[in-house]
């Protein structure tokens, strides 16, 4: 540990995707009703077309084991990330249709497995990993105390929801949830993917992946702007929401965009009494993977973000966002990459730094 | 700085505005209750007309949900972007400190003070037994 080829700053990935190898996995994790549920009714997976296995961006071909699938191990995690790049933390976040089931109690009794599953096979294995919460979003109560279940086991670090849900996550109706995620020192964690309760874009349902991947992007648009205009982030202002692979070169625009129409109807939500912007750079965290930009345009936009706080790296595994060892996005200027790899995600994540010697 | 006469005071009623000209400035100048304020007439985002903008009360919130409403008419909004501005002191809401309009001084003087002076009133007569508004403009 610690000798990977970016170990000398001690480096915390903040996004990395085990893959639960299907519902056979999950089975130890629910009570004998929903197991014999599982077997009677013949559900074998519930991978999402979020994350379609077989895609390309789904799993780097060179992580796919020789069964086509990828990040169904430690092993190969430490191989690939851990070891490879001298990983210190690693934040797991499990990406797996819990979202999509419609029943809540089924969606309560597989989401509480799947955190289970991550904390049996995958925490308890490598002391360097750290896991979000995934939460039942079907139903607040739930959630809640699924956050509560689990938010004693200080390897949770944060809790997760989609950026494509049930719906736009300031609403005041899940506020019990961000008011746990204060009480107990967890960041809100937003990573793409779309629980397909709504079309994947606001004008309708798209015809191919590439449409769905790119539209993800609005969908952290809107999730950032409900949190800001319900006033979620004015409510609770310790509350800090990290959005996972959501790009980040969107930001300054549509910062400028709506900082610029809120100074006229600002009366509509007069809780909002400061710029959007600066509320957003002091609660608002992206991971870096990917950036979407070219190298030679980094600079520019990181002038846009007028922050050097709000970036955090991450090599979002197994998603293909990089070729061989390029885990950090090119055109970020080594000046940055303290903060980027380490001390950003030191300053989110209380309880990462609680358990970090100096 | 020279005065200019905006009119006679019941020329201006309470909630009400008028705007004068004086050497190629706009200003307009705002009742409030039987107090006069002088604005420039531009606002100083893209040069909208303030008099020609929604009057409008303060509307502030101490958490989400709950909007306490006071100041009812001191507000002025530009009618181009909405941007606004308070009444009595020019200072815009969001950015008090940067983007103002500029204010002039604005009182009431009795017409028998005004006849004597060098005084701006071209356009109507100043009689002595009435009041006058007038901006330090």
């Amino acid at each position: 540990m610690g000798n990977g080829m970016l170990g000398g700053y001690r480096p915390i990935d903040c996004d990395l995707h085990p893959m639960v190898p299907g519902m056979r996995a999950l089975a130890p994790y629910v009570d004998a009703f929903w197991a014999d549920q599982v077997a009677e009714r013949g559900i074998t997976t519930l991978d999402s077309q979020s994350w379609p296995v077989a895609s390309p961006k789904t799993i780097r071909a060179d992580w796919r084991g020789p069964n086509g699938r990828g990040a169904e191990s430690v092993e190969q995690l430490r191989a690939q990330v851990l070891d490879r790049f001298g990983v210190e933390t690693a934040i797991l976040n499990p990406l797996y249709g819990v979202q999509l089931v419609l029943n809540a109690d089924m969606a309560v009794a597989f989401t509480r497995a799947l955190n289970d599953w991550t904390r049996a096979e995958w925490l308890d294995r490598d002391d360097r990993l750290r896991a979000s919460i995934v939460l039942p979003m079907q139903d607040v109560a739930a959630a809640v105390a699924e956050i509560e279940r689990l938010a004693p086991d200080r390897r949770f670090v944060q809790v997760l929801a989609l950026a494509l849900g049930e719906n736009p996550l300031g609403k005041r109706s899940y506020w019990p949830i961000y008011e746990a995620c204060v009480r107990h020192n967890l960041p809100l964690g937003i990573h793409a993917g779309s629980a397909y309760r709504h079309p994947q874009t606001s004008v309708g349902w798209t015809s191919w992946y590439l449409e769905e991947y790119a539209a993800n992007q609005q969908g952290f648009q809107s999730s950032l702007a409900s949190l800001l205009t319900e006033g979620a982030l004015v409510k609770f202002p310790a509350l800090k929401v990290v959005l996972l692979e959501s790009g980040v070169t969107w930001l300054p625009a549509f910062l400028w965009r709506l900082q610029k129409v809120w100074k006229g109807v600002r009366f509509e939500i007069p809780w909002v009494d400061r710029l959007p912007a600066e509320i957003i750079r002091d609660q608002v965290r992206l991971t870096v993977q990917p950036f979407d930009a070219p190298a030679e345009a980094v600079p520019r936009v990181l002038d846009h973000l007028r922050s050097d706080r709000m970036l955090l790296w991450a090599s979002d595994w197994p998603h293909w966002q990089f070729d061989g060892d390029a885990a950090v996005p090119p055109g970020l200027p080594e000046a940055l990459l303290p903060r980027l790899l380490r001390e950003n995600a030191l300053a989110t994540y209380d309880r990462i730094r609680e358990g970090v010697p100096a | 700085m020279p005065k200019l006469i905006v009119g006679p005071v019941a020329d201006i009623p309470p909630g009400g505005r008028k705007l004068v000209e004086a050497e190629g400035r706009r200003i307009v100048v705002f009742n409030l209750s039987g107090e006069f304020f002088a604005l420039s007439d531009r606002c100083p985002h893209q040069g909208g007309s303030l008099c020609a903008g929604l009057v409008s009360g303060h509307v502030e919130s101490p958490e989400p949900g709950v909007y306490h409403y006071a100041r009812r008419g001191e507000m002025i909004r530009c009618p181009w972007h909405y941007w606004e501005f308070d009444i009595r002191t020019g200072k815009s809401w969001f950015d008090p400190k940067r983007v103002q309009v500029r204010q002039y001084p604005a009182h009431v003087e009795r017409g028998a003070a005004l006849v004597e002076g060098p005084y701006t009133a071209e356009t109507f007569p100043v009689r002595v037994e009435d009041e006058y508004v007038v901006v330090e403009a």
